[in-house]
């Protein structure tokens, strides 16, 4: 349900873009969208599919990129790479980890005619 | 027939809600008001848990609550009968609230400078977190009827509290509940959390949950911008 919350907030920013951009339909819609944000991708694409009906964005393919966690290790003090939020540090295990990377949520581009 | 083209966005999909809670934010910088989204799953004690909180806080400062629900007046009317002001959202098939909501909300209910706004979030361990509404400090509460993994299974509103209240801890002596390990693992998840044992029915542990509150408080008092000017 959280990702039906999400693509209505990304049908309302292609709406605005829609008309200050002038194009009347788009093609493929590509997202970037991070392991940690908290964004179930394949619940992400059912729900796009249903919220773009009716829209500009009718029928447009969407693409996902989706990028890594990373966070910084504080005893080890390195960037490390993680898959979820509650993972230790993959070097050392401890859990004094700081995410410093993949919470993002983001248009990247449109494809309009 | 028109040719393709890319327009190179970037945009944060979130973006129009993080403006809603900047804005949310900066005013209750200026008036000083003290905004705590609480956020729990349905069924944590989280009204009881606030109805017995202003009870305690009444007469000491104002204090204002906006109530988030699916449906229904009954949490509002809960608050309103300790005495302090709240409006009731419905956000109908929604299941957070936003801070667009929470701006109006404020608009209606105007809550004084220097009072302390409970925004008491819909019951929702997912949704929630991904939404600023403009507040200080996410307060999860979490009872010892759930699992001590909770934190573990949802990590991301765990990792976006800075305060974790365990609920119902007179309840401990009937259950297996381990609140050791319950609070090891919200630490897994955040290790700077801090964590209080509660019970809102007993009153246990309530004093320590409001200093926090207090302090949190006197943060937002002396963070005001036009304080910093003078």
């Amino acid at each position: 349900m959280h990702e039906m919350a999400i693509c209505e907030n990304i049908r309302v920013l292609i709406e605005e873009q829609a008309r200050t951009q002038h194009f009347s339909r788009v093609e493929r819609v590509c997202l970037e969208i991070g392991a940690l944000s908290g964004v179930e991708v394949e619940a992400l694409r059912f729900g796009f599919d249903v919220v773009m009906r009716g829209s500009v964005a009718a029928d447009a393919r969407l693409d996902i990129v989706e990028t890594a966690g990373t966070a910084w290790c504080l005893p080890c003090a390195v960037t490390v790479t993680i898959g979820r939020r509650y993972d230790p540090c993959p070097r050392c295990g401890s859990h004094q980890i700081q995410v410093t990377g993949g919470e993002e949520m983001k248009i990247r581009e449109l494809e309009v005619t | 027939m028109s040719q393709a083209r890319l327009i190179q966005l970037e945009a944060d999909i979130l973006g129009k809600n993080n403006g809603y809670a900047a804005a949310n934010r900066a005013r209750f910088a200026e008036a000083g008001i003290l905004a705590l989204n609480l956020v729990s799953s349905p069924g944590s004690g989280k009204t009881a848990l606030l109805c017995r909180t202003l009870d305690m806080l009444a007469g000491e400062f104002p204090c204002a609550v906006v109530e988030g629900d699916q449906q229904t007046s009954a949490d509002a009317d809960r608050i309103r009968a300790t005495g302090a002001p709240a409006i009731q959202i419905n956000t109908g098939k929604g299941c957070h609230l936003d801070g667009h909501m929470v701006g109006h909300a404020v608009d209606h209910l105007h809550p004084a400078d220097g009072s302390v706004l409970f925004i008491e979030n819909v019951g929702n361990l997912v949704c929630p977190a991904a939404f600023d509404l403009g507040e200080a400090h996410k307060v999860a509460i979490l009872s010892v009827t759930e699992g001590e993994d909770k934190p573990l299974k949802y990590p991301d509103m765990f990792a976006a509290a800075d305060l974790v209240l365990i609920n119902k801890t007179d309840l401990l002596p009937h259950l297996d509940f381990d609140v050791e390990l319950a609070m090891a693992n919200a630490r897994r998840v955040n290790h700077r959390v801090r964590l209080l044992k509660v019970s809102a029915r007993t009153g246990e542990g309530m004093q320590a949950w409001l200093d926090w509150v207090r302090g949190a408080r006197l943060m937002a008092l002396s963070g005001r911008p036009s304080q910093a000017a003078e």
